[in-house]
């Protein structure tokens, strides 16, 4: 990861304040979402944790798919590793990214907003949660394309829509009926909503159901892609 | 019972097994079978290299070595039977046996955000190796790598690319060795330096499985051969008895007359009274002279040449063929 800091940290570090930058401009002044909490503070969580998830998805994905079309997979293959020390190598590697990502943009976030921290127990359970999750779903995705065309596929039309539509930018109650009942099917929704709670101790939703659906997912993920790689798909043939 | 006496009997156990021959074989294969959709890779193998051994894995394109190097190390798994290496299926017991074989695969791969050390210390890493650098450095030493052992993997050379290949599948000191194509594309003096070394640690105890497309080179350093077509063994034996029992020989004449019309099949060659000739066994070479003798043709010149690995490849992937 550190060998390529600049884009794998930093980077991405940036473009969340870019979207603080822009956002926070255009809408403070508009939108209160939380009585009391200011648009940009309110922000801050979001963006933390969107980029975590991207930065988790994009590093075991990449990985996997960089080693399969490079051929240097082979050296982990070859290796003594059972299949789930190779998941638990990944995607331990996709929330140390994640997690660095997210405490980055924390950082930098500070000058302009310094939102609370009312229940760290929480923030850490949705960040560490997160990262695991995307880490898993980004193994799963890497096993199965087989190119680089694929993965982008997978990033812009899956994780870029759901990470937009879970409340980044908004609270749900904001939405029309039919957005509020749709975004309850995004499981990125309660992962944000969750986190956000730890910060404001508000949220849309109770903090222990999206603990719950949050769970259930990264456990439905870690189970597939076990699954996946203990029968070698697409990578022993 | 006392701790002495304990290791004493112990250290009798390898003297034991060899007199019963109990001791496990290198790699054993049996019956091993994988199918590419239509294409059936390897069809029913059989196979037992024993320890110690140099032995050549030989066939044309697409005859299954690959795909029989690759099931033994686990890049892929077989459809039926049993592969093991030192006694440990490599399904069942895949950690024991990739942990005793070392695979230097055909295909240039490399990681290209590191230098040659990193990658070996990763490679280390891998086999849950923390400090293992005198080794490292001994491996790179003799693979003439050491002035570039802080090199990105991706300045170097295809040549030496090679070399960082073997030295990763060497870096855990593995006692089997498989070297899938090794010399492909590599100029002589790696060559030269890889099979010094490589013998070498064949003589230090090592079992050595290699593939190659170049028969000079198995002729010169293996001792068995096994010859693949089609996904099947088609000959199996020490390369000596393939040499002298499948080649036969040749022999190059120089006649004063004619060639007999009995001995014109066996022509290979024909340049103005020189004649080429294949037989089948040295034999063979009595009832050629008696026949020329019959004819009334004298022989001015007549050398016999060794036969080679390549025509016993060519003889015996013809017979698969047909």
């Amino acid at each position: 990861m550190w060998k390529v800091g600049f884009q794998t940290v930093l980077a991405p570090v940036l473009t969340a304040l870019l979207y603080l930058l822009i956002f926070s401009h255009v809408l403070a002044q508009h939108v209160e979402v939380y009585p009391g909490v200011h648009y940009t503070a309110f922000l801050i969580p979001g963006l933390m944790m969107m980029a975590m998830l991207q930065n988790a998805f994009a590093n075991s994905s990449s990985s996997l798919i960089q080693s399969k079309i490079t051929g240097n997979i082979v050296f982990v293959l070859l290796a003594p590793i059972a299949y789930w020390e190779f998941f638990a190598a990944y995607v331990l590697a996709s929330m140390l990214r994640g997690l660095v990502v997210g405490i980055g943009v924390y950082l930098a976030a500070l000058w302009f907003a310094q939102p609370p921290l009312m229940f760290p127990i929480w923030i850490i359970l949705f960040a560490v949660l997160g990262s695991a999750m995307l880490g898993s779903l980004g193994v799963v995705a890497g096993m199965w394309a087989e190119k680089f065309d694929q993965l982008a596929g997978f990033q812009n039309f899956i994780i870029m829509p759901l990470t937009f539509l879970s409340g980044v930018f908004y609270s749900i109650h904001s939405l029309p009926p039919f957005w509020q009942a749709l975004s309850r099917f995004n499981p990125f929704f309660y992962m944000i909503d969750g986190f956000r709670y730890g910060f404001f101790g508000v949220s849309d939703i109770s903090p222990w159901v999206s603990f719950m659906v949050a769970g259930g997912c990264m456990l439905g993920l870690t189970l597939l892609s076990l699954g996946l790689l203990k029968s070698g798909y697409k990578l022993r043939y | 019972m006392a701790w002495w006496t304990c290791c004493r009997y112990a250290a009798m156990i390898p003297l034991s097994l060899e007199l019963f021959n109990l001791m496990p074989p290198a790699i054993d294969v049996r019956q091993a079978r994988k199918r590419y959709g239509q294409l059936q890779a390897l069809d029913g193998v059989d196979l037992r290299i024993e320890q110690g051994e140099f032995f050549g894995l030989l066939g044309p394109n697409g005859a299954g070595k690959t795909t029989l190097i690759n099931l033994l190390a686990g890049l892929a798994l077989p459809d039926d039977g049993q592969l093991s290496v030192l006694g440990h299926d490599v399904v069942k017991q895949y950690r024991a046996s990739r942990r005793l074989l070392g695979v230097v695969p055909q295909e240039l791969a490399f990681d290209p955000f590191f230098t040659v050390r990193e990658t070996l210390r990763l490679q280390s890493g891998f086999f849950g190796l923390r400090r293992n650098d005198t080794w490292i450095d001994e491996v790179m030493h003799h693979l003439d790598l050491t002035g570039k052992a802080d090199t990105n993997m991706r300045r170097l050379s295809g040549g030496m690319k090679r070399r960082v290949l073997v030295a990763q599948a060497l870096v855990h000191k593995p006692p089997v060795i498989v070297l899938d194509e090794p010399t492909a594309g590599v100029d002589v003096e790696l060559r030269q330096s890889l099979w010094r070394f490589i013998q070498q640690l064949n003589r230090d105890g090592h079992t050595v499985l290699l593939t190659t497309h170049y028969l000079e080179e198995a002729e010169a350093l293996c001792t068995r051969i096994a010859m693949l077509k089609h996904g099947r063994i088609v000959a199996l034996d020490s390369t000596q008895n393939l040499l002298s029992s499948l080649a036969g020989c040749r022999v190059r004449l120089k006649l004063a007359g004619c060639l007999p019309a009995t001995l014109l099949p066996q022509v290979v060659e024909q340049t103005d009274g020189d004649y080429l000739l294949s037989l089948p066994s040295y034999q063979a070479l009595e009832s050629m002279l008696a026949e020329l003798r019959v004819a009334g043709v004298a022989v001015q010149e007549m050398t016999l040449q060794q036969p080679d690995l390549e025509e016993v490849f060519l003889r015996l992937v013809g017979r698969a063929v047909q």
